[in-house]
């Protein structure tokens, strides 16, 4: 009886299941596997589109013959660059209508003309010409006609299912991609934009969990730059930062702090003289990483917050007793609290950043020193048309992730079920 | 030690009082007023006296009149050592000295000599700056998106620090932008195109998703574990290394330009998240409450509609609501999917916008508060709901 039931359970599980396992598999998984077998092919964007044989039906009348009229085909191959084989052409019509005359390559079998084109060369055209009569002299419906579409049918190659495999993607990425550079400015941006959002976290959150009025609303408020749609937010921050009429140049030089505009997402590079020496700073670079700290800090900070709120107050009270300082009741309480949320938000938002797309894209394009690993998958894939680059970088961010995430559930994954 | 105590505490506070002065002198400054200089030195040494006075004054009268009389006092000075203001803008000093008097109340000379008071006067003193730091950072981006889009393109490059909107305008002239966005550029699509997918997404990703976390939460089948671990690591995946293959299968089955593409794309990666939220609020569910079901003959459907969904409702609202969000801003998908102008989501049409560089930036700051209300209303209005939301499923974006 009860197996009956655990057979029953399992099934009613496995039912209500299916329906989201099956689309995040066709949706999520399957791509991260397509990705290998993009990356190991030379495919371009151009040739993702599988060629079909068209052919656009014209239909004309004979002036002073209404049982006969002309049909013209305008064939071709909607592919530039390659071969349709076996063309086939199907095309009814209607009773006691015959073709006059008919090309060499067709035949009129039971009312229907099929014709064999055999192979198309890319860029193929041609316009077939047939002349139809009504054997008993009657008056061809023109739009029966028209209307009338016909079939064709042919092979191509599909180029991503074919099984000529190559390394050269691969060899690209690595070799022909600054790629030293592409991986050092994506871990940059993750390390820096990952720490600098997790101190800000940490300081807002701080804040936040003293009593002062309106902190409910400081909480909302802190939260504005996460919710906010990511394009409304880049252009309005482009716009602030724009060297020629931006809100922020105009006001540093109307206090005279500075005497040129500065170009924050258009420079590679500032050299800063600190005490003789020259430092050579990546500023583009840096500004993208203060708005990824700016629109990522509030996700630090509600955990942190939840966390710090949920810390018993009289940890706090004996500590007033003993007389420790502000700063001892920091270290020596609050810290150790947070520490575990800490390396949890510090991996997860490590995973993330390292994938940041949408607001480098934004911001920069890329240009001046942000070109981070997702940035270059865009620009190979549609920039350079080069899907199969495309694919092998992504392949090489999925490696590098998984081996993140490994590490992840090596050091902290204990942790986080503690948490 | 007091006099330690007094230096660090008159250092500390001027500091915050010139930081509020200064932002309020920039503030000013995008109102059209002609500032040049922004004065620290000589606010600092006022602010510096400020507190010296006050503290010495200590209780010789009372609050009230003591804030009163030294931000009057304070204003006038202000008037009198800095470059000549309009008078809201003295009015300004003073109430930001009365506030500033204020939070001054709990220290004399007797709590200056307390322990670790340099220390507590250094958290203090932070803490209110940290709240106007991060106000002053957070909402002045939001700030000039708003009032760029109600001023036009050659006001701004003739002026860039006049943020003065003109009210005495009639109300077609200040909304200009709004006007032609939707007139000319056809916003009233993209809401719909905007809204329709990301109500799709709400429901479709609510219809698969809540009998798989009941599933995940209650029933015992062979690779649970397998899944609740699949459906963390899933959902750390980013969409751009998915974005090269859907794209090739999606332009070969002439799913691109779709908004029936878009739908399942969002769904297909908003579902983890989902799943993971849901599950964790079912397993919180008395299983009693079911067992009275099961034993009143019900089904797994209606025990799921009947039980489960009514119960839970809270989470299913702030799963709808963080759904919703992330479909309405996603940004990455639309840019990819669709390229005609007929199927534009909100995010892709300002994208598109900006890629003309004619186009002037009103229209674009336009654009984006369009798009930026709905959200921020959506999260003011149901913040509750949405935080505990957030930190209960952990974190998507």
């Amino acid at each position: 009886m009860s197996d009956s039931l655990s057979k029953i359970e399992k099934r009613t599980a496995y039912t209500l299941l299916l329906p989201a396992v099956l689309l995040v598999f066709a949706i999520v998984l399957f791509p991260i596997f397509a990705n290998i077998w993009i990356s190991l092919k030379d495919i371009q964007l151009k040739d993702i589109r599988i060629p079909e044989p068209r052919a656009k039906k014209i239909v004309k009348s004979i002036p002073g013959d209404a049982s006969a009229l002309k049909i013209i085909y305008k064939l071709r191959n909607s592919s530039l660059i390659q071969e349709i084989r076996n063309v086939e052409f199907k095309d009814k019509l209607p009773k006691n209508v015959l073709p006059a005359n008919l090309d060499s390559r067709c035949t009129f079998k039971s009312k229907k003309i099929i014709c064999d084109f055999g192979d198309w060369d890319p860029k193929y055209k041609e316009n077939l010409e047939i002349l139809i009569k009504n054997i008993n002299g009657e008056k061809i419906d023109k739009n029966k006609i028209k209307s009338q579409k016909p079939i064709l049918d042919g092979k191509a190659n599909n180029p991503l299912l074919t099984t000529n495999f190559t390394f050269k993607n691969f060899k690209k990425v690595f070799f022909e991609n600054n790629f030293m550079d592409l991986l050092l400015t994506t871990f940059y941006f993750t390390f820096f934009g990952t720490v600098g959002a997790i101190i800000f976290g940490v300081l807002a959150a701080q804040l936040v969990n003293q009593n002062f009025r309106g902190r409910t609303y400081m909480r909302g408020i802190l939260l504005f730059p996460y919710v906010g749609p990511v394009v409304a937010l880049a252009y309005t921050w482009t716009l602030l930062l724009d060297p020629n009429s931006g809100t922020l140049n105009a006001l540093l030089i109307n206090f005279k702090i500075l005497d040129t505009p500065i170009n924050l997402l258009g420079q590679k590079y500032i050299t800063m003289s600190i005490f003789g020496f020259d430092l050579k700073l990546r500023l583009a670079l840096t500004t993208v990483i203060f708005f990824e700290i700016w629109r990522y800090f509030p996700l630090a900070f509600l955990f942190i917050l939840a966390r710090l709120q949920a810390i018993p107050q009289s940890l706090y009270e004996a500590a007033e007793v003993d007389g420790a300082s502000p700063i001892q009741k920091f270290v020596n309480i609050t810290l150790p609290q947070i520490t575990a949320i800490i390396s949890i938000l510090f991996m997860i938002r490590f995973i993330w950043n390292f994938n940041k797309f949408e607001d480098i894209f934004l911001l920069t394009g890329g240009a001046s020193g942000t070109r981070t690993l997702p940035i270059n998958v865009y620009q190979q894939g549609f920039a350079v048309s080069d899907i199969g680059m495309g694919s092998a970088v992504s392949i090489v961010i999925v490696m590098l992730l998984l081996t993140f995430m490994i590490l992840y559930f090596r050091l902290i994954g204990k942790k986080a079920n503690e948490v | 030690m007091k006099f330690k105590s007094i230096i660090i505490f008159l250092i500390i506070s001027s500091f915050f009082l010139t930081c509020i002065l200064s932002i309020w002198k920039i503030m000013s400054t995008l109102q059209g007023i002609n500032f040049t200089n922004l004065n620290i030195s000589t606010i600092f040494f006022m602010g510096l006296i400020l507190s010296l006075a006050f503290v010495l004054i200590g209780n010789k009268i009372s609050h009230f009149s003591k804030t009163f009389l030294l931000s009057f006092i304070f204003s006038i000075l202000y008037y009198v050592f800095n470059e000549t203001s309009p008078h809201w803008y003295i009015f300004g000093v003073f109430l930001i000295s009365l506030f500033y008097t204020n939070k001054l109340k709990k220290y004399d000379v007797q709590t200056l000599r307390e322990d670790f008071i340099s220390e507590k006067i250094i958290f203090d003193f932070i803490t209110l700056f940290g709240i106007v730091f991060f106000a002053f950072v957070i909402l002045f981006p939001f700030y000039i998106m708003l009032v760029t889009s109600f001023k036009t393109q050659i006001a701004l490059l003739i002026n860039p620090l006049d943020f003065t909107l003109d009210f005495t305008k009639n109300l077609t002239e200040l909304f200009k932008s709004y006007f032609v966005i939707f007139e000319t550029y056809n916003f009233g699509r993209y809401i719909l195109i905007s809204s329709a997918v990301s109500i799709g997404t709400v429901i479709v990703t609510l219809l698969f998703g809540i009998p798989a976390a009941y599933a995940v939460a209650r029933l015992n089948f062979f690779g649970k574990n397998f899944l609740s671990t699949s459906i963390l690591i899933i959902y750390m995946f980013p969409a751009i290394v998915l974005v090269i293959p859907l794209y090739t299968v999606f332009s070969q089955l002439g799913l691109r330009n779709s908004i029936f593409g878009l739908l399942i794309v969002y769904t297909a990666t908003t579902l983890p998240v989902a799943i993971y939220m849901l599950q964790g609020y079912f397993k919180s569910i008395p299983k009693e409450i079911e067992d009275a079901g099961i034993m009143d003959g019900q089904s797994w459907f209606g025990i799921i509609l009947k039980i489960i969904i009514p119960l839970s409702l809270p989470a299913i609202a702030s799963v709808a609501l963080y759904v919703f969000m992330i479909a309405w801003n996603e940004f990455l998908f639309s840019l990819m999917f669709l390229d005609s102008p007929k199927s534009f989501t909100l995010s892709r049409a300002i994208q598109y916008l900006s890629g003309d560089a004619e186009t002037p930036r009103q229209y674009l700051m336009a654009g984006s508060v369009i798009v930026t209300l709905p959200v921020l209303f959506i999260f003011i209005y149901f913040e509750k709901y949405l935080v505990s939301g957030l930190t209960a499923g952990s974190v998507k974006e």
